[in-house]
């Protein structure tokens, strides 16, 4: 019996972020907040983002949950703060694609930053939704500053 | 059907596969059953030989499938030692035959200000149609609590029983706690306060042999799928009076005696709840699932199960970090056990698992109030059946062990 293959989705990075995430916690100014839930395990996750002249200049996030969310959450905000609302938009959506396992870009492989790594959920279909929840909280903050 | 203890597993062609480039060790079963090759040739043969619909020709192929479906609810009946055939209705699933009983008796029965007592170890579908019945009703819901030991509240259910209480409906035995309510005694409770008692017997039905009159519930209900027949066939057990008096609350085929253009009524109990073709093949399936499970007997698939969980348990307890959620004694554990190791997620242990060729379940296990009462959002359990052997719970131990180890040695 071997784990090997359980290093290839908890690579070091991903257990770094969930053991030490950043931007955790609620921030000071919030101009959107979206509260998720993994239907399949009970969890919640908040995200938090303060929006201005439509760039982020702050994004946090809240919430308990598996490795591989509480790190995919982590490593979102590292991604998406300072971005404008419109490049991190495309960046949710290069998210979900590569996790799928889908091909995308180079650069937009490159602009997902440690985030990239969860390119190798595509092997374990059952916890993509684990990955992507605080992305999709995101997208749905990111579109609610654009109302 | 030639059935024999010793060689059993060959009956079950889906053990010997490999998950992950292990061999499976299925620890899934109280989600589903797998299913024996008897079940699935004798269905082959009835598509093969006897197909037709049920309940409508006059030809001699649909005499047969009549006939058949017929015999399985009789055979059902004896399985469970109901009264008479005519009590066992054919639904898609437990959750069903739950729906049907909230939306139909419960309609009946339950007024503005009634109560219904529920347990709070229930599965969402003992607990949901319930919870939406009283609703609708504006009745008033209740939950009997655990006790410190995480087995049902006994003194809190005799308590919260009250001559306002119209429906008891609880799990014969926990999905999650892997525990048995005392039925029998809870029913005679329940009946000194003339309330209906609705009995969810999924995970009890594949693993110890039932007496609905014995019991003296007034409704049960159980999947197939759960005892080795195939999805979406499923029974509602229901005294015939209560089903005699209950409305249907599907309408369409099979279940009228006589149309009209403004009136209809309706066939007697039970197939005026089961309108449109039902789950021929479904039936058969259940039929040969009752017959496999008689053939290794009741007493002895108790006694076997008995033996693994007697195994597991105390090489369980004696993993560090490890809470296993529902009481610590063998003696009150049927097949199942629910744990949580300390600083992993569920969801992170079953991945390990998996990995391991291992397969459990992660999550709430459909009773986020159960869950919520045990302070915990998720855990993992694993359910054993007759097809599992000590060697595979040494295994899964073992594996369990790996997968701590490669977590928190990670997190270092």
């Amino acid at each position: 019996m071997s784990l090997n293959k359980l290093n290839l989705l908890y690579r070091a990075v991903v257990l770094d972020h969930a053991q030490h995430p950043h931007h955790k916690g609620e921030i000071s100014q919030v101009t959107q907040k979206v509260t998720l839930h993994n239907p399949s395990c009970g969890d919640d996750i908040q995200v938090f983002i303060c929006v201005a002249q439509n760039q982020i200049s702050e994004i946090s996030f809240e919430g308990q949950g598996c490795t591989i969310s509480q790190a995919s959450a982590s490593m979102m905000t590292d991604v998406l703060q300072g971005n404008s609302v419109s490049q991190a938009l495309s960046q949710c959506e290069a998210f979900f694609a590569l996790t799928m396992g889908k091909a995308i870009a180079e650069n937009q492989k490159e602009a997902l930053g440690d985030a990239a790594v969860l390119g190798s959920l595509a092997e374990f279909p059952m916890r993509i939704k684990c990955a992507t929840l605080a992305w999709h909280a995101a997208k749905m903050a990111l579109e609610g500053t654009l109302k | 059907m030639t059935i024999k203890r010793e060689t059993l597993r060959k009956d079950f062609p889906i053990l010997d596969r490999k998950v992950n480039e292990e061999p499976l060790l299925y620890l899934d079963n109280a989600a589903t059953l797998q299913t024996p090759n008897q079940v699935l040739k004798k269905i082959t043969e009835f598509y093969q030989k006897s197909h037709a619909n049920v309940h409508r020709g006059v030809y001699t192929l649909a005499q047969e499938a009549t006939q058949a479906y017929e015999q399985v609810r009789e055979q059902v009946a004896a399985f469970i030692h109901a009264a008479n055939a005519h009590e066992i209705v054919y639904t898609r699933s437990t959750t069903e035959s739950l729906n049907l009983v909230a939306s139909s008796f419960g309609e009946l029965v339950v007024q503005e200000g009634d109560e219904i007592l529920l347990t709070i170890m229930e599965h969402h579908s003992n607990l949901i149609p319930w919870q939406q019945l009283a609703k609708r009703k504006k009745a008033i819901l209740k939950y009997v609590p655990l006790t410190v030991d995480q087995t049902l509240d006994v003194h809190a259910f005799k308590q919260q029983l009250t001559e306002k209480t119209k429906i008891v409906a609880l799990a014969q035995t926990s999905n999650v706690l892997g525990v048995t309510n005392p039925v029998k005694k809870l029913v005679e409770l329940a009946h000194q306060q003339h309330a209906y008692v609705v009995v969810d017997a999924a995970q009890t039905v594949a693993h110890h042999a039932l007496d609905v009159q014995d019991l003296n519930v007034d409704f049960l209900a159980f999947s197939g799928h759960k005892m080795g027949a195939p999805t979406g066939i499923g029974v509602l057990y229901g005294k015939s009076e209560l089903l005699k008096a209950m409305p249907p609350i599907q309408f369409g085929g099979e279940m009228i005696e006589n149309v009209t253009k403004t009136t209809a009524t309706w066939q007697p109990a039970p197939w005026k709840f089961e309108a449109g073709t039902p789950n021929i093949g479904g039936v058969i399936g259940l039929g040969a699932a009752i017959d496999y499970l008689n053939h290794l007997e009741m007493s002895w698939i108790a006694a076997t199960e008995k033996k693994l969980m007697m195994h597991l348990l105390p090489e369980l307890q004696k993993i560090e970090g490890l809470t296993i959620y529902g009481p610590q004694t063998v003696e009150r554990h049927e097949g199942i056990v629910t744990f949580n190791l300390a600083h992993i997620h569920p969801h992170d242990v079953a991945t390990g698992l998996d990995m391991l060729g291992v397969e459990v379940r992660a999550g709430h296990h459909c009773a986020q109030p159960l869950m919520a009462a045990l302070g915990v959002e998720s855990t993992v359990r694993a359910s054993l059946s007759f097809y599992n052997s000590i060697a595979e719970m040494d295994r899964f131990v073992y594996a369990l062990k790996m997968v701590k180890e490669f977590f928190n040695h990670e997190s270092e």
